[in-house]
């Protein structure tokens, strides 16, 4: 039996460095991983936890606004939510509340590629976040193929000795 | 003689990186009492500027970039604009009803989205609890049938979304004089599979609303409340109506201050005050001014405006809504979320009715007329009155945009509530969790988007400061993120 793995990349297209997320889960849906569900969209919201819910892996990839180059890879724990007034929540909320809501347990990844330009309008990215996102592709394509055929009880794949933990 | 009234600044501020920024500054007197309250909200500017050159036909398509918060109403709004560019004041009636059944779902999923995941937590452990546990995710473990309630009637909002726009992210279902598809019956029917479940939710949660309203009533009807001009989208015969009708605007007391005007000649009712220390702008009605002439927009305007709900369960709400005020306006800050649930119920009755619409099927999609020049596109966002107003030249390019969103037009509103906040609950110049909470709780009625729709990785926490005559800080105050 197979593990059910979902990709959700996250961020805005048309503000530049901010669609890595996106781009990367475009790239990945070309690719059609057997076992791997590919979602996109502006931000993380409730209605993710719901399709989080509903798998045993959840890898959500976003764009850095520093940290490692190419880009940091790290678990994401079960966390609670802060914040005055935002209608969007941290990867660790999605897991807390497939959990709390939903009674499931899905392991979460974090992909942070980083990104260097955002504070522009403009549907590309920078070249050199294209670079770290081609980087990121290679990896998590190679990793997503031993997860989904991770065995029950096994340890997830290796995340490669270059990843540093994001902040 | 003049006397100078030496005076403090509380800050309130909530940093993020990007994904939008609020600060709220209190100024206080040397006796300690309120002389003024300010929210600052930074946008993130220069989308006029970026979409000037850019050909007509691409702009509700790029003006989804605004905001990945409401992306729809957006979309809608440029779209409305655009269909008078080309010609087309009146859509084929497949054309009007997708995008009136996008901008519904639109408005289901964003209603539900703020009441579950921004209100609740408010109402249901109220404004002094621990803010580790008034959120959703508190919600989700002591009443997990509530939040999955809110998470489910948030993904059908958007079911519908991605099945008349096309798409999550970037939709191209509306375009100038019409739309590019129609509602296959393989997608109508997964949508109506859901629906009595949706109802009954939509039910659940404006009682919820209403009832906790009316249970508090006495400490919600003062907090942070004033009483103020309305403003909004009215259909002709005075029927609540989100998507297209005229503008109207009411006193506090219900008076029309003008009725039933073309939404074209919105600047003629309509002008925007600059102040120097806020990057968003006042605005006001022209005939009143700027000191008195600011308004409410949102489902509370919305509310007190129409004149009956067309759907029934949504209208038998607003009468009751109304019997709470002996049948005058509501000006109650706090009643911003029971008017919103009342508009979760219309919603879903307006969808319920379009997906038993043959017109949906239809395949007579996109109209053109005569080419002309400008253009206005008026919508009642969630938030409130979204204004897109667009000059094309002859070679089809934009060469000015002009955008009024939401949660500028109810800008010096959420003024007037965090300073009624404040004259209420600030005691000396110590911000505590409690101040700092209830100005959480009045802003978050107005459900503002601080979102500038770019928000990577890098969140900052909430920061508080005193700051004294002088401009030193006195005191400062962090919540972790």
């Amino acid at each position: 039996m197979t593990r059910r793995v979902l990709v959700i990349g996250y961020g805005n297209p048309g503000r530049l460095d901010d669609g890595l997320g996106p781009a990367c889960a475009d790239a990945l849906r070309e690719r059609e991983i057997p076992g791997v569900t590919v979602d996109s969209d502006y931000q993380l919201t409730v209605e993710d936890s719901a399709a989080a819910a509903a798998h045993d892996t959840v890898v959500f990839v976003d764009a850095a606004l520093d940290g490692p180059e190419p880009f940091a890879w790290s678990p994401t724990p079960a966390a609670s939510v802060a914040g005055i007034g935002t209608h969007t929540l941290d990867p660790g909320a999605v897991i807390e509340l497939a959990h709390s809501a939903f009674g499931a347990h899905p392991e979460g990844w974090m992909l942070a590629i980083r990104g260097y330009e955002f504070d522009e309008f403009g549907e590309r990215l920078s070249p050199a976040a294209q670079k770290n996102l081609d980087a990121a592709l290679e990896f998590l394509d190679s990793w997503l193929r031993a997860e989904v055929a991770r065995a029950p009880g096994a340890t997830p794949p290796e995340g490669g000795k270059d990843r540093k933990e994001t902040r | 003689m003049s006397t100078s009234i030496r005076t403090q600044t509380i800050v309130i501020e909530p940093v993020t990186r990007v994904e939008g920024h609020g600060k709220v500054t209190i100024q206080v007197d040397e006796q300690r009492r309120v002389r003024q309250a300010r929210l600052h909200i930074v946008e993130f500017r220069g989308f006029e500027r970026f979409i000037q050159g850019r050909p007509f036909w691409e702009v509700p398509v790029l003006v989804q970039r605004l905001c990945g918060i409401c992306p729809v109403s957006h979309h809608l709004a440029a779209a409305k604009a655009m269909d008078l560019i080309v010609g087309a004041p009146h859509l084929t009636p497949t054309a009007e009803k997708m995008r009136r059944l996008m901008h519904y779902g639109q408005m289901l999923q964003s209603h539900a989205l703020h009441f579950f995941h921004l209100c609740s937590p408010d109402f249901l452990f109220g404004f002094d609890a621990d803010p580790a546990v008034r959120n959703i995710i508190g919600v989700a473990k002591r009443f997990p049938e509530l939040a999955v309630q809110g998470v489910m009637l948030r993904k059908y909002g958007q079911e519908v979304i991605k099945a008349t726009a096309g798409k999550k992210i970037h939709g191209t279902g509306a375009i100038p004089g019409g739309v590019n598809k129609n509602l296959s019956i393989a997608e109508r029917d997964a949508l109506l599979k859901d629906l009595d479940q949706i109802m009954t939710w939509s039910e659940g949660a404006l009682a919820l609303a209403r009832d906790i309203t009316l249970k508090h009533l006495d400490e919600l009807a003062g907090f942070g409340s004033f009483e103020s001009n309305h403003l909004s989208l009215v259909r002709g015969d005075g029927a609540m109506d989100f998507y297209h009708g005229n503008l109207c605007a009411i006193d506090a007391k219900g008076r029309p201050i003008f009725d039933q005007v073309d939404y074209q000649r919105y600047l003629d009712y309509i002008a925007e005050e600059v102040r120097p220390w806020s990057y968003m702008k006042f605005p006001f009605i022209r005939s009143l001014g700027p000191e008195t002439g600011w308004y409410r927009v949102g489902p509370l305007a919305r509310v007190n405006l129409c004149r009956f709900i067309p759907t029934p369960n949504a209208e038998t709400a607003r009468k009751e809504f109304f019997e709470a005020t002996g049948g005058r306006p509501n000006n109650m800050t706090m009643a911003y979320h029971w008017a919103r649930m009342i508009e979760l119920l219309h919603a879903a009755e307006v969808i319920r009715d379009l997906l038993h619409d043959p017109d949906l099927q239809g395949t007579d999609l996109v109209v053109r007329g005569e080419r002309r020049a400008e253009a206005v596109g008026l919508i009642e966002a969630p938030r409130g009155t979204l204004v897109h107003h667009y000059v094309v030249n002859e070679r089809d390019q934009v060469v000015r945009c002009n955008l009024i969103v939401s949660t500028t037009n109810n800008n010096t509103p959420m003024n007037r509530a965090v300073e009624r906040v404040a004259e209420q609950y600030l005691n000396g110049v110590e911000i505590t969790e409690g101040l700092l909470n209830r100005i959480e709780v009045a802003i978050r009625a107005y459900d503002p988007c601080l979102s500038c729709a770019t928000h990577a990785l890098g969140q900052m926490p909430l920061i508080v400061e005193i700051v004294g005559p002088d401009g030193a800080v006195l005191a400062r105050r962090t919540r972790d993120a």
